[in-house]
């Protein structure tokens, strides 16, 4: 009952958002949902089964790059479909799980980290095509990116819609596709994780060989979790794409996917609850440093020498708060907030933290 | 012919300056089964002070410097870090190693700026002829450099008290412990030698023909990964190998990149990536890691 009321009122605040806040930090939020989905679908992979993965940022660019492509019209210099654009997102995030798919015979073979560094091909790999196959991705320069339309809705700036005096342009309107994006996938996850895969998921992280003998398939696991990953790092290229306007191949580099991983690091392994904080904490850090340089000691505003930039500064935050999550809070924030009870014990969620494997459980560590 | 030759010998001497950085990564997983993601930042690390040091205190005493400072970050990573975590699965250990990675490559990147750094070394951008063939003498000492140090490591493994203790502490942590072997300091000396074989590496990977060290040297360091973990993780052999292998592909991809036009530009750098994954497709385990084999 609590529970409901709760959600519904985060909900609501929610809902309220763009009528009150700016357009910074309606994009800065766009850009925190962008990174909920993509974190969730990368702490399904590395969280729930143990498998490290440094491509998350080739299927963002994967997805946000087919949607262009299949959305854009076809003009001299650059290819396109000119599909209706509700369509092209929808096979954005299809194409994006091909790719994944088409890596499964590694990503069902290898494990963990050795996993995480055959990824590191995909990044190197995707980042050469997008730099090289011009006609496709615009080479260095990137491409723009169509505004989404949807069953004659644009989600754009014209037709001009005001809702209670509030002027609606882009970024209002993405805010409410992206709430509910947001929702479909958190909800879609807690499906797979509280059901029999995420059962399966979490023993062939604990334990492969006991995963095996009871039965799970290991590899096609592996492969189909690998898949549905990418698939989620697609819909969150694809909602980054329409928040950036343009696509810039620079952005889906290494750093990006060192991000997805700290965010699922900070926020809570294994869970959807801990994706979306580490999304949150992770997007949020840099834009709140931007915006109160002045007034935090050491953080210099961006552009000035000397001192440290407010990218910068976030970055080594969050790069110490992975260290000090992995050394004082296991669990990620989500733990701790469920250490603090800010709900009642009754109402916890049902995800229990990941347990320690009997393999590397030693026995003086009780 | 000469071409191919002088890309050769070039590919050869820059895979044994890879197989120095796998080499301590390899050594790094066999003493504490962390797959070390912060390798780049120790070579960063060491690199970025040899370039601001060699002013002062001249070439050599910079190279020692560095060499020791980032044995000495390794060291400290070991014992702050993974000594202390206790965590459940070595994914997230791999993990923690990221985030050591992102605070130290932040701030050095930042030091560094747009800059380029020369290393101060004393062969500057002198070749060597050897009938036809052209060969930077850079090149020449790194290989010949790289090859006396991983033989001094290899002998060193085999047949000193600490390899002894090293190898023992790898096959099993337990029994090596019982029989008297300090498993703190083993790993703890693994982190240190493998983060000063990374400073030797960051030298030879910045000087002629290389401008100098600068904010993207991190992203060069990451291609000893591949030649790491093509190799197999758990093997020194495989280090070297893989190091080769990745070295001789790079040159030879970028030598010849004007033939291969339609795989696009900077195809060299890409190379390493793209063998690592043929090879993996084939043997999962890498060419001379041990297949892993349990008993239920």
């Amino acid at each position: 009952m609590y529970r409901y009321l709760a959600w519904t009122g985060v909900a609501a605040v929610l809902c309220l958002v763009p009528f009150y806040l700016d357009g910074f930090w309606l994009q800065t939020g766009l850009f925190a949902m962008s990174a909920a989905i993509g974190a969730i679908g990368i702490n399904l992979l590395t969280g729930a089964t143990g498998q490290l993965s440094m491509g998350h940022a080739f299927f963002l660019a994967v997805g946000a790059y087919a949607y262009v492509f299949f959305s854009a019209e076809p003009t001299e210099r650059l290819g396109g479909l000119g599909l209706p654009t509700g369509i092209a997102a929808v096979l954005a995030v299809l194409v994006a799980g091909v790719a994944g798919g088409l890596f499964s015979p590694i990503a069902g073979r290898l494990k963990g980290a050795y996993l995480g560094i055959a990824t590191f091909a995909l990044i190197f790999g995707g980042q050469h095509v997008l730099f090289n196959a011009e006609h496709l991705t615009g080479g260095f320069n990137g491409r723009a990116v169509p505004e989404l339309d949807l069953f004659g809705f644009s989600f754009g700036d014209t037709p001009e819609l005001i809702v209670l005096q509030v002027p609606f342009g882009t970024l209002e309107r993405l805010w409410f596709l992206g709430l509910v994006l947001v929702a479909l996938s958190m909800a879609f996850a807690q499906g797979v994780l509280k059901g029999r895969p995420g059962r399966a998921m979490n023993t062939i992280r604990d334990h492969e060989i006991a995963a095996g003998v009871m039965g799970v398939p290991v590899a096609r696991y592996r492969a189909g979790v690998f898949v549905l990953s990418s698939m989620y790092g697609g819909l969150a290229g694809v909602l980054l794409a329409l928040v950036f306007q343009r696509t810039v191949p620079e952005y889906f580099g290494v750093l990006l996917s060192l991000d997805y991983l700290a965010m699922i690091v900070i926020g809570g392994l294994g869970s959807v609850g801990g994706a979306v904080l580490g999304a949150l904490f992770v997007s949020l850090l840099p834009q709140l440093l931007t915006k109160y340089s002045d007034s935090i000691p050491l953080v210099a505003a961006p552009g000035t020498p000397g001192g440290v930039s407010p990218a910068e500064a976030a970055r080594i935050l969050y790069g110490a708060a992975v260290v000090t999550v992995v050394l004082f809070l296991p669990g990620g924030l989500l733990g701790l907030i469920r250490k603090i009870r800010i709900r009642p014990p009754r109402l916890r969620l049902p995800l229990s933290p990941p347990s320690p494997s009997p393999e590397t459980r030693s026995p003086h560590v009780p | 012919m000469t071409t191919f030759v002088e890309l050769l010998v070039n590919g050869i001497s820059i895979g044994a300056v890879y197989a120095l950085i796998a080499l301590g990564f390899v050594i790094i997983f066999k003493a504490t089964e962390v797959v070390n993601f912060a390798h780049a930042s120790l070579l960063l690390a060491g690199g970025y002070l040899v370039a601001r040091l060699w002013p002062v205190v001249g070439f050599w005493a910079a190279l020692l410097i560095g060499v020791a400072a980032a044995a000495l970050v390794a060291a400290a990573i070991e014992f702050l870090v993974i000594r202390r975590a206790n965590v459940a699965s070595h994914s997230v250990l791999a993990i923690v190693t990221i985030g050591v990675d992102i605070v130290i490559t932040t701030e050095l990147t930042r030091q560094i700026g747009t800059d380029v750094l020369a290393m101060g070394d004393p062969w500057g951008s002198e070749v060597v002829r050897f009938g036809g063939v052209t060969l930077a003498e850079t090149r020449i000492v790194a290989l010949v450099t790289a090859a006396a140090l991983i033989t001094a490591f290899l002998l060193a493994f085999k047949y000193t008290g600490w390899g002894v203790a090293m190898r023992a502490a790898a096959e099993d942590a337990e029994t090596a412990a019982l029989m008297g072997v300090r498993l703190g300091r083993v790993s703890m000396s693994a982190w240190a030698v493998a983060g000063g074989l990374a400073a030797v590496a960051a030298l030879f990977l910045c000087v002629f023909p290389t401008p100098g060290l600068d904010r993207s040297t991190s992203l060069v360091a990451l291609k000893a990964f591949p030649a790491a973990i093509l190799g197999g993780l758990d093997s020194t052999t495989g280090a070297l190998v893989g190091g080769l292998i990745i070295g001789v592909t790079e040159s030879m991809m970028s030598g010849y990149q004007n033939d291969m036009a339609f795989l696009g530009r900077g195809i060299g750098d890409v190379a390493p990536f793209l063998v690592m994954l043929v090879i993996l497709l084939i043997r999962p385990a890498g060419l001379f890691g041990t297949k892993e084999l349990a008993r239920v």
